[in-house]
């Protein structure tokens, strides 16, 4: 019935049930977010501190509406402008933060691992909002929440998560996420962006034909091409990228059956997504969105819970 | 273990209480009856029925309230939702609260705190199976009881449905 865990590290120390129980709970916030008052009374007593060492516009937003939702008092935090420039350590950072009496962190930083660092050396509850290339839990949370809302069950619902799955903490925590859960997985893109060894490492199916993993699937998870992460030419251009791996209007209705489109944001239009297709009613792009709130809060509500 | 009441005098309270209710309120037209979440359903949808029965018309407002996320105890323990059904405003309406115990009552706290979010009732009443008196932690009493009953902080009421427990009982227990 509760959690197994303290932090929401990554999707990967989650059992199904916290995750289905996480699900569940996001269902009753969701409805409540449908109310003329949409808040509740649930983490008055709860203070936490957004800490946004890498840049975001969705996850940002989406964690502070969660958090006003719940009536928690959140403080935001974000690295320029701060005295990390002055040079102090994270965790010096944190410490001083929480020596003014806040119970939570969400935090998002650039360095994989940062979240799972800091958990061993803070008493807060820490929720990771996207570590380096790891893990973004939340974000396969709300996918596998506005799946299910989509096509009523997760089990045997057949996913492709497609682009540059290399640099993508959204795929990694989406594969372990649907494993868990009883999903079937096609990993799509080119050879220079899906690592090397993860046909082994996660048991998944990688298929390098586009066309191939959109008939297979029922849901293609869509992967911006993270240009940011990139120090290397792993493709020739954002043109040949998109003529080989982009999704068109006239492929999506060449298709034997119509699929449903996502995509974490922000989207690189006409580079993964065309526009025409990430505005087409078979996308749940702006859904996942609005999922997104529930999901939050129902990931803070149970580990708030868990601090006493 | 002992029995408080058994099918047939649950049957009768049921229809007693849905007799009272109908004396204060009708025509129905302006009352909303919301049972509470999750033990208070099974309760609120007899009544519910046998409202309709005496009245030969469906009960026009009846919903469905969780009272999770207002609860005072939110930090000692995880408490997981159940669904909330509340498919009409309750602004200037009549409600009738309905939950199988009424012990402490911190439930109809949180209930009237969750109920408020909905709009603004013009007047709030309570209904409750079993009222364990003395036992109170809140100045809250019911309108409509269908017995009360004196018991120690130890003890436990609990209430058993045909369709949940394969039987209508009330019993209480002597926790040990």
């Amino acid at each position: 019935m509760t959690l197994s865990c303290r932090h929401l590290l990554g999707i990967k120390d989650l059992t199904a049930n916290d995750i289905a129980v996480i699900l569940q709970t996001a269902q009753q916030f969701k409805e409540v977010l449908q109310r003329p008052i949409k808040k509740v009374p649930s983490l008055r007593d709860v203070t936490i501190v957004n800490l946004f060492f890498e840049n975001s516009t969705r996850t940002r937003i989406s964690f502070e509406l969660a958090e006003k939702r719940l009536s928690a008092d959140t403080i935001n935090f974000t690295a320029s402008g701060s005295s990390v420039s002055k040079g102090e350590t994270l965790l010096d950072t944190v410490n001083n933060i929480l020596s003014m009496k806040v119970d939570m962190v969400v935090m998002r930083h650039s360095a994989s691992g940062a979240p799972h660092f800091l958990a061993k050396h803070i008493p807060a509850a820490i929720i990771n909002a996207g570590d380096g290339i790891n893990e973004h839990p939340t974000q396969a949370l709300l996918d596998a929440f506005s799946i299910s809302e989509k096509l009523g069950k997760l089990e045997g619902t057949k996913v492709a998560i497609i682009g540059d799955i290399l640099h993508s903490r959204v795929a990694q925590s989406n594969i372990h996420l649907l494993k868990k859960m009883g999903a079937e997985i096609i990993i799509c893109g080119p050879p220079t962006l899906i690592p090397k060894y993860i046909q082994e490492a996660f048991d998944v199916r990688v298929e390098y034909n586009l066309r191939k993993a959109l008939e297979w699937c029922d849901v293609a998870n869509v992967l911006r091409i993270q240009l940011e992460r990139q120090n290397q030419v792993l493709f020739s251009s954002l043109r040949e990228y998109n003529l080989a791996y982009g999704i068109s209007k006239k492929l999506l209705n060449s298709l034997s059956k119509p699929i449903t489109i996502m995509h974490p944001g922000p989207i690189n239009r006409g580079v993964e997504l065309d526009s025409d297709v990430a505005d087409s009613d078979q996308s749940i792009i702006l859904q996942q969105v609005e999922n997104g709130v529930a999901v939050r809060m129902a990931v803070l509500y149970l580990l708030a819970n868990r601090q006493s | 273990m002992k029995s408080l009441l058994n099918s047939q005098q649950i049957g009768l309270t049921i229809k007693r209480l849905a007799n009272q209710i109908l004396e204060n309120h009708t025509p129905l037209s302006n009352t909303a009856i919301i049972g509470i979440q999750p033990r208070g359903i099974a309760l609120s949808d007899r009544v519910v029925k046998e409202i309709a029965a005496e009245t030969g018309t469906a009960v026009p407002f009846y919903g469905k309230l969780d009272i999770t996320f207002y609860r005072d105890d939110l930090r000692s323990a995880i408490h997981l939702p159940s669904n909330v059904d509340m498919p009409f405003s309750i602004e200037g309406k009549k409600v009738v609260l309905i939950d199988d115990v009424l012990y402490t009552g911190r439930t109809i706290r949180a209930a009237l705190d969750a109920l408020m979010d909905f709009g603004r009732p013009a007047k709030v009443e309570l209904l409750v199976l079993i009222d364990r008196r003395y036992s109170r932690q809140l100045p809250i009493q019911p309108n409509y009881t269908g017995k009360s009953i004196d018991s120690i902080i130890s003890q436990k009421v609990k209430v058993l449905w045909q369709q949940k427990d394969g039987t209508d009982e009330v019993v209480l227990l002597d926790e040990i």
